[in-house]
């Protein structure tokens, strides 16, 4: 997650050519900045100690990116101390050739404040992470559907399965080695052709990898 | 057996044999399940679980409850979502920017305008670009088109879902004539693609605008049709008055948005909190309401509809001629950022979570879809409730399975 | 004619009920309900099969008669076919005593228009029509399907509930004629010129509610909904079975339709049948006035078709029990006071009108105020920032 910004091809120059370019703006280049500073992710680091990893500001939004364990405590801090009661959502990235994997990305919105803040964590291929969904109670779903398109699991989700695909699929979706052309579920889609439970292994050649 | 001939004896005898021992295990079967268990008759009281769905006819899409009931009472109630999971987070891995946008038609397939309008502002905020004021406000005149034709919608299948047949055919003749709009200005109907990363595909054509006006005009004495048959209506009140009621912090303990949230008592829309495109300059009231049942959000539904009218009047009057689309670059490779910008959707809090890894195509696109996060609240607003009030909920929430699905 | 006497002439009128009845709906009623369910609806109902769409009922009878006809598995066969039948012998039974209007005389043949006058006839129409219960009750029983079976018994439930006004309103329709022959009924109403529809309004409302709710139409047609869990008594049904299923509840309403008319009406009695003014209303035969009064309340079981939406079980149950009923009982015991004020003569019956005629309009003009007053805070949204709405 490189924090320079590349250089759109046609970088535009606000023109002094005529008419017609002058009505066009030039897209402003958004800068990132760092937010270590900032009244939010202070108050976050004064009241979970160890968590905030880092934090950065983009396009007017704050993202802070917290320790994997220290989530539910940061999510019980913000809702309780800062007003952020909603829970927009929770997704994940799935970054395949870094360690940890993955990212795991909370959005919360404060109503008294009018604005949302970005909380990631960062997650292993196998590893868990607290759920905020006693917390929240909207983190319910979202993170039963990140569990079920990345493979990430939630401690302490009173009801982790599968949402938007089908019992039997094997395979997270979303993660990158899913080719997006599918894979043969075996047995879930073919119970005559595979025993129960029974799949193409991973080192299938039916099995594609998106590259 | 592949030989014809008759059994001998023997054969008649281990025949004979086998079917009698097969009998005994039958019974020793029988018998070995306790005697308490007894087929339950039926006049005791038991819990059933019924499958609703995923076909059936109040059908809002393929949705699958399955329903615990005492009776006609809902004990509990757990959505079975995913019959229309298309996999189109994963798709737009796999295309450029400006491919993506037809996938956002077909979340939200009622609401097309609306996912193009949360697509195209995310990637506008990557990029940082600035929208010319004429497409500015034709987007917001096709978004409130776009709310006019998904209530209407909502109108007419939540009126059939409880008997009333007649406004159904009200609601989609006025919906006819947006859709007529809408195939005039972008050659679709429904799945509409019509805006683009920076502005707008086309321009509108002469006379678009004489014809919006007289349809927006024409429209609030047909609103008034429509709550003539149903608002005071004593059965309609009887259907929907106290029915699923939800507290507005409840909803915002279940991250519910939209005409659920604001007919629970919070006033909350993001075109007032955070205004997009312009937004801040219209003068349209927020329809709000305090019990939180079904009847109120039928009433805020239409009266937001109302408020569109006004809005889209507004909009109106302030186009000017001028560009339809701010300068974008021809490859849109945004910076290495990630952002995450949503609207107010008819339906609720929509918004895309985007992460650019300086290619052409996104690293990862994520949709927060209202129908999604609202459903999470069914079982909380069914417990209770008799199984017919449960189609009246399905109803009020308002739920597009393609949004719910991706 | 010596052959045609008049038990020929009964067995003549029998079988033209019959045949004409159960005609009249599949290509008269059925045609005219989505013909103008369609109209109010802004869409043209069926308009492609014949002129006009006329045929419309021939298509649906060959539909009907051709579709294979399903057996569930282990169903009760006797008793799955009984019950369309049972469904529809007692609606077109019930036709045996409404009177459809006055003695006829065709060429040298004089005869009433009606199969029989029985002294008993509101009883036996109210016993009739409760036999149409078992049609339903045994249809779902039959179908060996537990949600067919639960509609079946909703369905009855709310039949029987609402067979309870539907008879108590008409006993105050009985005291006052002091005769439970519907003939006798329509005669009393030309004797006192008065049609009892102005002394028994509550009555009559009671009455055509009620018999919406018997014949599970809109409002009332929960057990037999589309969109509800379960699809009623009627789901294992297809084929002629289901056309007899649905022949009954046509028939049903017609009978209800008749019911109301004759008692309520005034039968084959044009308005004002004494007042010189009107004598030119004459014009129209006394059969066809009943016709012209039944197809008002027909067309106002498609009216409410289209209009309402439809009641949950519970709210209709708590409505027949918890309202209709006590007012019913209510209603005898004003009726009864009225005709005990004024022993002897009638006059108690016109006074009563006069105050029931008095009351609905007042009400009605209330109600109309009401609405008018309370327009704008019924309507508005709270919004915080005060713009108006509209």
């Amino acid at each position: 997650m490189a924090d320079e910004t590349t250089q759109p091809p046609e970088a535009a120059k606000p023109s002094p050519s005529p008419a017609a370019a002058a009505h066009k703006p030039a897209p402003k280049k958004v800068e990132a900045t760092d937010a270590s500073a900032h009244p939010w992710v202070e108050s976050i680091r004064s009241a979970v100690p160890d968590s905030v990893v880092s934090a950065k500001e983009f396009a007017k939004q704050v993202t802070v990116v917290v320790h994997r364990n220290r989530i539910a405590e940061v999510a019980h801090h913000l809702k309780d101390a800062e007003d952020f009661r909603y829970c927009v959502d929770v997704t994940a990235v799935d970054w395949r050739d870094r360690q940890p994997r993955f990212d795991v990305v909370y959005h919360f919105y404060s109503f008294s404040k009018n604005d949302r803040i970005r909380v990631k964590c960062a997650v292993a291929d196998g590893e868990e992470v607290p759920s905020i969904s006693e917390v929240f109670l909207a983190a319910n779903w979202p993170e039963r559907e990140t569990w079920d398109m990345f493979g990430i699991r939630f401690a302490g989700h009173p009801d982790l399965r599968r949402i938007l695909t089908w019992d039997g699929f094997h395979g997270h979706p979303l993660r990158k080695d899913f080719p997006v052309e599918g894979i043969d579920t075996g047995a879930a889609i073919y119970p005559e052709e595979w025993p129960e439970g029974g799949g193409p292994a991973p080192g299938d050649p039916n099995r594609k990898v998106v590259s | 057996m592949s030989d014809d001939r008759p059994l001998t004896e023997a054969e008649k005898a281990q025949a004979a044999k086998a079917a009698e021992d097969l009998k005994a295990a039958a019974l020793a079967a029988a018998e070995s399940v306790p005697v308490s268990v007894h087929p339950p008759t039926l006049f005791e009281v038991q819990e059933m679980e019924l499958n609703f769905g995923p076909q059936h006819p109040s059908t809002h899409g393929v949705l699958r409850l399955v329903i615990r009931v005492d009776g006609e009472r809902i004990l509990e109630t757990k959505p079975d979502v995913g019959y229309l999971h298309r996999g189109t987070e994963k798709l737009f891995e796999t295309e450029t920017y400006p491919m993506g946008i037809p996938h956002t038609d077909r979340l939200d397939y009622v609401a097309a305008a609306t996912n193009n309008h949360a697509y195209c502002l995310t990637i506008e905020k990557l990029l940082g670009v600035e929208i010319p004021r004429r497409a500015q406000l034709i987007r917001i005149i096709l978004d409130e088109l776009q709310r006019l034709s998904s209530h209407l919608v909502w109108l007419g299948t939540s009126g059939i879902d409880l008997g009333a047949v007649t406004p159904f055919w009200y609601a989609f003749r006025e919906r006819e004539q947006i859709l007529d709009f809408f195939e005039e200005y972008c050659g679709a109907r429904l799945t509409l693609n019509c805006m683009r990363i920076g502005g707008l595909p086309f321009d509108l054509t002469p006379g678009w605008v004489e014809r919006l006006i007289e349809f927006v005009d024409d429209l609030p004495s047909r609103i008034d049709d429509y709550e003539q048959l149903l608002t005071e209506n004593r059965i309609w009140k009887k259907r929907t008055v106290g029915v699923g009621v939800i507290s507005g912090e409840e909803c915002i303990e279940w991250g519910v948005t939209g005409p659920v949230l604001r007919g629970s008592g919070v006033e909350w829309d993001l075109r007032r909190a955070q205004p997009y495109e312009c937004y801040e300059e219209l003068d349209f009231a927020i329809p709000t309401r305090v019990n939180g049942d079904t009847y109120d959000r039928y009433i805020v539904r239409v009266q937001e509809m109302r408020q569109s009218a006004r809005i889209i009047k507004q909009c109106i009057d302030r186009l000017e001629p001028g560009e339809i689309r701010g300068k974008v670059p021809r490859v849109i490779k945004p910076p290495v950022e990630e952002t995450y910008a949503s609207i107010e959707s008819p339906k609720g809090e929509l918004g895309f979570y985007c992460v650019s890894n300086g290619t052409n195509r996104p690293y990862r696109m994520h949709v927060r879809p209202p129908s999604f996060i609202n459903l999470q609240a069914l079982p909380r607003l069914a417990k209770g409730h008799l199984v017919s009030d449960l189609v009246a909920l399905i109803g009020t929430i308002d739920i597009v399975l393609g949004e719910v699905d991706r | 004619m010596k052959v045609l006497t008049p038990t020929v002439l009964t067995y003549v009128k029998v079988v033209l009920l019959v045949a004409v009845v159960p005609a009249i709906i599949g290509f008269i009623i059925v045609l005219a309900e989505r013909r103008l369910m369609g109209f109010m609806q802004v869409r043209l109902g069926p308009n492609r099969v014949g002129p006009k769409g006329l045929l419309q009922g021939v298509a649906d009878l060959v539909k009907l008669v051709t579709k294979e006809d399903i057996t569930p598995a282990r169903a009760e066969r006797a008793v799955y076919f009984l019950a369309p039948v049972l469904s529809v012998i007692p609606a077109l039974t019930a036709l045996a005593v409404i009177p459809f209007g006055p003695a006829i005389r065709i060429g040298k043949v004089k005869t009433p228009l009606w199969v029989t006058d029985v002294n008993i006839g509101l009883l036996f129409l109210l016993a009739i029509t409760s036999i149409g219960v078992y049609g339903i009750i045994l249809g779902g029983w039959a179908s060996n399907n537990k949600y067919s079976l639960l509609g079946g018994l909703r369905s009855a439930a709310q039949l029987v509930s609402y067979e309870v006004p539907m008879g108590l309103a008409l006993v105050s329709v009985l005291l006052m004629t002091r005769s439970l022959s519907m003939v006798e009924i329509v005669q009393r109403q030309e004797r006192l010129h008065l049609w009892f529809v102005f002394p028994g309004l509550l009555a009559f409302f009671l009455y055509f509610v009620s018999g919406v709710a018997e014949t599970n139409r809109n409002p009332f047609d929960l057990p037999e909904a589309e969109s509800e869990l379960v699809s009623g008594f009627n789901t294992e049904y297809s084929g002629i079975k289901f056309a007899f299923f649905f022949l009954g509840e046509y028939a049903a309403m017609i009978v209800i339709s008749c019911v109301a008319v004759t008692v309520f009406l005034g039968g084959w009695l044009p308005p004002f049948p004494h007042v010189a003014a009107f004598k030119f209303l004459g014009v129209i035969p006394p059969f066809g006035w009943f016709l012209i009064k039944t197809g008002l309340f027909l067309f106002c079981y498609i009216w409410f078709r289209s209009t309402f939406p439809r009641y949950r079980f519970d709210q209709l149950m708590a409505l027949g029990w918890k309202w209709m009923i006590p007012i019913a009982l209510a209603n005898i015991v004003i009726v009864a006071l009225a005709i005990l004020a004024t022993p002897g003569r009638s006059n108690g019956l016109f006074v009563l009108s006069y105050v029931f005629g008095a009351l609905f309009i007042l009400m009605f003009l209330l109600a109309k105020l009401r609405q008018k007053l309370t327009r704008r805070e019924r309507l508005a949204a709270v919004p915080a920032s005060a713009s108006e709405t509209s």
